[in-house]
């Protein structure tokens, strides 16, 4: 309700004083109001149930499983952090999310560098079979990752990489290569030939003109493809309960917990909160970008 | 990390010589592409042949079966049903996120607040498909007390008063007849000005509601009908039909006034001490019941997770994540519209809605069509949210070809075989999408 009224009269005073009286301005902004009311009634439909996962988690643990969280209003006294306390005492769940973490980072890293790598090579190298080759890329795009597990299990096992935090990375960096190949090199074709073509002339190497000049021009489509993986990895939850056994990312942990008897909702609660509030927050600073990378992979 | 470094310091100096000769040309090309190719191959175009060629064989790898796995695939109860109701997902879910991003990109042109209405909306697009299952499974809690779901849906139904004050009871005399399903109704017929005394037992103690007064006799009054429901019972006892100290009235009991035919001319509901009054009633015989409704079960909740419902919610949480994405799309895809154009339709005399319907959608059909492309490629490999939706108790009946797929494979059944002829199936499914994408970048680049 605030945003409505607080941007209202910004957007309205010079039409207003031009083509309608203040009673026409206020029977039109009357003519919307079931609109904003459905609209803020839907917004507020997307938010709650996230909310509701915060609130869970502030609920005390003895409480937790007789109440729902909405309870908290009645009585906020009850809120209390002693979940997050339990939960970081608990050791599994930090090494759960020092996984999380390693995994999404290296994995984000890997992927960035050797996608760039061929994006430059099929925007900017002639080869012959480059065309052909950059079709299978995009023919792998929607490969579903269900039709490797079990090769990948068996490989693993036999060379050690099963349970480990580089098995788990090097998959992910795999099944997101097609995607990556594809916005960096559609992005990569669009900058300019002419500061290639003179770069190449002064005699530098295509390695320098890669890290001179493609990675900086590039970084816009490169923080996006950054932040779908990361995202990705950080919310995986297939390839680690396949690939790992005490190797365990949160989601893992948290699963773990879910299918216990009796699930302990006062250990799900904050540890799937923390889960989801690091994309969030990755998400929110970087949105721009996110939305890019989206439009780009699906519109292009 | 191996394959990067065999990558990255590959690519030659380039400062030896003046003339990069065609060999080192070729050198330089596959240091860019070698660890890309390296990958892809070994963990994607090696396994996929590797399970076709596996799905032929049996359990453990040895025994030939042909298309033994595929048969089965199709004859086992629990992977028909996640086949059939993969073909569900895919026939209703995109179809609802495209049409629900739809109304959001067009409604939120129309509101000044809509970068925040789109961050909400979008929100959830960045979370896990796991943790969302994980809220949506709080959500929809079966008891109202503790899933908020079914909290809201009791608190609409309470509003209309739905729920009775009684569970059961009995006719304390043969005064009454009837049932807990038709009612009770007194046998005598009345007339204004009489009285009617509605005596039940049998009432679990606990079930008395907490407002209950001491129980007192009508006085009957000219024009009116008035009478008492009570619970006819006192410690030691007490005298059936008869209001007698310490026996409490029943407080929201619903009463019916029915004519000579049967039919409901008048409805009340009991105060604190069980009183009731018909007033202005006009002359002639009428029937008294206690009506149905006070038994009426209170709300119980909605068995969101369990086996009958299970798939619509998993299907609701899903929808609830993926919104955003076609919304967001559909959104870029509608300011690229030339405004023009719109205008040109609205001189011409177009309603908004033929605007919308002959311009519009259209102009959006591509954006559309990618929508619907990718979410039928999603909606195939839907998996996570369904495991943490779904109560272990559902999950057969929640079940999608993926995840079919890894239950069979690694969930302690560990039949290779059977899996991949799983994922084998999974992968023709996406096919005709890959062959789409293929398409249209041929298209795009001609």
């Amino acid at each position: 309700m605030a945003t409505v009224s607080a941007d209202a009269p910004a957007a309205s005073p010079a039409p207003r004083a031009r083509t309608e009286t203040r009673a026409a301005w206020l029977v039109r902004q009357f003519a919307r109001l079931p609109l904003q009311l459905l609209m803020i009634v839907v917004a507020l439909l997307w938010l709650v149930p996230t909310f509701g996962l915060l609130l869970t988690s502030l609920m005390p643990s003895d409480r937790i499983s007789e109440m729902g969280w909405w309870k908290l209003f009645a009585e906020p006294s009850m809120a209390t952090l002693e979940n997050y306390r339990a939960m970081f005492d608990d050791s599994d769940l930090v090494d759960a999310l020092l996984t999380t973490a390693i995994i999404a980072v290296g994995n984000t890293a890997l992927l960035v560098l050797v996608a760039s790598l061929a994006g430059y090579a099929f925007a900017w190298l002639s080869f012959p079979g480059r065309d052909a080759l950059f079709v299978v890329v995009i023919g792998l795009l929607v490969v579903p990752l269900q039709i490797a597990l079990i090769p990948i299990f068996s490989l693993y096992n036999s060379t050690g990489l099963f349970d480990t935090e580089l098995g788990l990375i090097l998959f992910h960096v795999a099944f997101g290569l097609p995607f990556g190949i594809f916005l960096l090199r559609n992005f990569f074709a669009g900058i300019p030939k002419d500061i290639l073509e003179s770069a190449r002339i002064d005699g530098a190497s295509e390695a320098r003109i890669f890290f001179r000049l493609i990675l900086p021009l590039g970084l816009p489509a490169i923080a996006s493809l950054a932040i779908f993986q990361f995202l990705w990895t950080w919310n995986d939850l297939l390839v680690a309960l396949t690939f790992g056994r005490d190797v365990q990312p949160l989601t893992v942990a948290i699963f773990s917990q879910l299918r216990q008897f009796g699930s302990n909702i006062e250990l799900i609660a904050p540890a799937s909160f923390l889960s989801l509030a690091v994309p969030l927050a990755v998400f929110l600073a970087f949105q721009r970008y996110f939305v890019q990378g989206l439009l780009a992979g699906s519109v292009k | 990390m191996a394959l990067a470094d065999a990558g990255a310091p590959a690519p030659p100096p380039g400062l030896e010589g003046p003339d990069p000769g065609r060999w080192r040309r070729r050198l330089t090309t596959a240091a860019f592409l070698a660890p890309a190719i390296v990958l892809l191959t070994v963990w994607i175009v090696y396994p996929t042949i590797r399970t076709i060629i596996r799905s032929l064989f049996g359990r453990d790898g040895s025994e030939w079966v042909g298309l033994g796995n595929y048969e089965t695939l199709f004859t086992t109860d629990t992977l028909v049903t996640a086949i059939r109701n993969n073909a569900i997902w895919v026939a209703v879910v995109p179809a609802l996120v495209a049409a629900i991003g739809m109304v959001f990109a067009v409604l939120t042109e129309r509101i000044s607040w809509k970068v925040a209405f789109r961050t909400a909306v979008f929100m959830p697009m960045a979370i896990s498909m796991f943790a969302a299952g994980v809220i949506w499974h709080i959500m929809d809690e079966k008891d109202p007390e503790r899933g908020a779901v079914n909290a809201a849906i009791g608190a609409i139904k309470d509003v209309f008063g739905s729920s009775g004050v009684l569970s059961r009871g009995q006719p304390s005399s043969d005064a009454l007849t009837g049932s807990v399903r038709d009612g009770f109704v007194l046998r005598a017929t009345v007339r204004p000005g009489d009285g009617a005394l509605l005596g039940l037992t049998a009432i679990p103690p606990a079930e008395v509601p907490a407002d209950a007064e001491q129980a007192v006799a009508p006085e009957p009054a000219a024009g009116e009908i008035v009478g008492v429901v009570w619970r006819d019972f006192r410690p030691g006892g007490g005298e059936p039909g008869v209001v007698e100290p310490g026996e409490l009235g029943i407080p929201g009991a619903t009463v019916e006034l029915r004519d000579a035919a049967g039919e409901v001319v008048a409805t009340t509901r009991t105060g604190a001490d069980g009183g009731f009054a018909f007033a202005d009633v006009a002359d002639g015989g009428y029937r008294v019941a206690i009506g149905s409704k006070t038994f009426a079960a209170p709300f119980e909740g909605i068995s969101w997770l369990g086996p009958d419902l299970i798939t619509p919610s998993v299907m609701i949480a899903y929808i609830w994540v993926w919104a955003g994405f076609a919304m967001v799309v559909i959104a870029a895809g509608l300011s690229a519209i030339p405004r023009d154009v719109l205008e040109a339709a609205r001189t011409d005399g177009a309603t908004e809605w033929q605007v919308f319907r002959r311009v519009t959608v259209p102009l959006l059909a591509p954006v559309l069509s990618v929508v619907f492309v990718t979410m039928i490629i999603n909606v195939l490999k839907v998996f996570d949210i369904v495991l943490s939706v779904a109560p272990g108790s559902s999950q057969d009946d929640a079940n999608v070809i993926a995840l079919a797929m890894w239950r069979t494979s690694f969930s302690g059944v560990n039949d290779f075989g059977l899996g991949s002829a799983i994922a084998v199936l999974l992968f023709v499914l996406v096919i005709p999408a890959l062959a789409l994408n293929i398409r249209r970048f041929k298209r795009e680049e001609s």
